[in-house]
């Protein structure tokens, strides 16, 4: 494969699912261990309606709008979630799992109904994204790189997919230790003079930037499997959180070149004509990834038997 | 040492106590739903001593302690460490937690978890270095657990995970620990190893504290009692607030349950 058809139509497509697989798999790590994994899940069944909503308000597909949408349709959730618990009287999972679904459900009816036809906003497009189409009609090969006009030309997606893995980065760099002391031992780090409660949410909160700014160029199904895949086999290959984060790393790399390229080859070497969603091939390597550590992953016996 | 403690048994304590007192609880009230599970406490531990707080299960000991360091929060009443907010006395206290609280399948080694017990040194962004490295050493060398510094926590039996605990709250340098049953399922060489740690600290002038099950070593193992069910029973030292009587009202009918409850633990 030449730079002259790589650079301007893979290479940013490949970046931005590399960038959006990590982004995500990063606060992954902490949800897995704290049993909250479902919350990348949830987070990007909720955003929908809220995107639909600022698309309809503004009527274009764009950074912020679509964020404040996404923030405001959480915010809703919570409160849902609350008034359901309270006015019901039923458990918190049975109110989370009813305003995520209606919540999805009704962002779903509200892209049918609207006319969305001319721009790229649609159910499909939700779920998973439009990885393929993310080109960048400017290169003409890896001088491009080098070439300020060219680059000034980039998708916007990598940018704002760049700008969503720094932040996810720094927080969890500057983070570590009140994230692991709160995750491990909330009573203890309490006392510490840790703000558990705010730990955890500014956790949720960066998970759900992540999702959001994830959402527009992958769809929903890349968010949720990289929140929980590459984490969840990371934990089988080692007993150190530090070595899990940059397992979980390669793991969400991994998948996201594999999915990309078998998705874009793929079914030309078996015969086949068209490419299959690269954004769905992403998810399935990172399924398969955890099904393989699941087997032969080194520590996949779990608070095994005493050792004395 | 206890000569002296008994001067201080009285059950309305001073205020000059009050100032000094490493935790004094005033009017503490927990509730998780209708029903208070601690109600209207009052609590002064007496500097250098060591303290069992004593009582039926679901007797509200844990959340009394958890409340008192402001884990869990109460409807009312406040705690006192050294006679200041807890705020500003955080550095001075440790704690363990129940053991059958933590998720021991968490991905990490034993002496990294008795480096959370530097937290307050390295802040954020410190390094670890070979000082700490050491200290966090030094403090499992205490419990009997140095070779095991390299080890998952999972991989560990109750008792040693136990003593990894106790090690922490070793390297925070406290002068008040607070435990949470530490003898909870352990063995008993882990149950031997901890009371003399606890006994060592009580003689470098600590004062500890620990929520306990087995009455059968209160006497043993302790200087002072302190008796709840929902609300206090009774405070003092062990023969003055250790009788039959006190047993009688904090337990009620329940004194056989806890017997046998106390018998399961020594045989787990």
């Amino acid at each position: 494969m030449s730079g002259e058809e790589f650079v301007p139509l893979s290479l940013t497509p490949l970046l931005i699912g590399m960038f959006a697989a990590v982004a995500c798999a990063l606060p992954g790590n902490f949800l897995v261990l704290r049993r909250q994994a479902l919350i990348g899940d949830a987070i990007s069944h909720v955003v929908l309606p809220g995107i639909v909503v600022a698309f309809l308000i503004t009527g274009m597909v764009s950074t912020w709008p679509m964020m404040l949408g996404a923030a405001g349709a959480a915010v809703l959730a919570v409160v849902l979630i609350e008034a359901i618990r309270k006015l019901g009287r039923i458990e918190p999972g049975a109110a989370m799992g009813v305003t995520f679904t209606s919540m999805f459900a009704a962002g779903v009816l509200l892209l049918e109904q609207s006319n969305t036809s001319n721009v790229h906003l649609d159910v499909e497009h939700a779920l998973y994204g439009n990885l393929e189409s993310l080109i960048w009609l400017d290169a003409i090969g890896w001088q491009s790189l080098f070439d300020p006009i060219a680059l000034a030309a980039l998708p916007h997606e990598l940018v704002r997919m760049s700008v969503t893995l720094v932040v996810v980065s720094v927080f969890i760099w500057v983070f570590w230790r009140p994230l692991k002391l709160s995750t491990f031992d909330e009573g203890f780090a309490r006392t510490l003079g840790i703000p558990t409660d705010l730990v955890g949410l500014a956790l949720v909160i960066i998970a759900a930037i992540a999702a959001v700014a994830a959402f527009d160029a992958v769809g929903s199904i890349i968010v949720i499997a990289m929140f929980i895949c590459p984490p969840a086999a990371a934990r089988l290959m080692t007993n150190r959180l530090e070595t899990q984060i940059m397992w979980s790393v390669i793991f969400a790399l991994l998948s996201a070149i594999l999915g990309f390229f078998i998705a874009g080859y793929g079914p030309l070497w078996i015969g086949a004509e068209n490419a299959v969603s690269a954004a769905g091939m992403i998810a399935t390597v990172s399924g398969l990834i955890l099904a393989a550590t699941a087997i032969w992953g080194p520590c996949r016996k779990r608070g095994g038997a005493p050792v004395s | 040492m206890t000569l002296e403690l008994a001067a201080n048994q009285g059950h309305s304590p001073t205020a000059e106590q009050l100032d000094s007192s490493p935790l004094a609880v005033r009017g503490m009230t927990v509730s998780y739903g209708q029903k208070p599970v601690v109600f209207s406490v009052d609590m002064t531990i007496v500097e250098g001593a060591m303290t069992a707080i004593i009582g039926p299960n679901g007797a509200g000991k844990s959340t009394l302690l958890k409340a008192a360091l402001g884990i869990v929060k109460p409807l009312s009443g406040q705690s006192l460490v050294f006679g200041k907010p807890l705020r500003s006395q955080r550095h001075r206290i440790a704690y363990v937690p129940q053991r059958a609280s933590i998720d021991w399948d968490f991905p990490t080694r034993v002496i990294d978890v008795v480096l959370m017990g530097l937290f307050r040194e390295l802040g954020l962004l410190r390094r670890v270095r070979q000082r700490h490295l050491d200290k966090a050493r030094a403090c499992l060398d205490r419990v009997g657990m140095g070779d095991f510094s390299d080890r998952q926590i999972g991989q560990l039996s109750g008792g040693q995970q136990q003593r990894v605990f106790l090690a922490r709250a070793l390297a925070q340098d406290a002068d008040l620990y607070l435990l949470d049953e530490p003898f909870a399922g352990v063995d008993a060489a882990t149950e031997k190893a901890i009371i003399a740690v606890l006994k060592n600290l009580r003689e470098e002038g600590k004062t500890v504290v620990s929520v306990h099950h087995d009455l059968s070593t209160v006497p043993e193992y302790f200087d002072r009692v302190f008796m709840i069910n929902t609300s206090k029973i009774a405070e003092g030292t062990v023969a003055d607030a250790f009788t039959a009587k006190n047993l009688d009202k904090t337990y009620g009918g329940r004194l056989a349950t806890a017997h046998v409850d106390q018998l399961d633990l020594v045989a787990g």
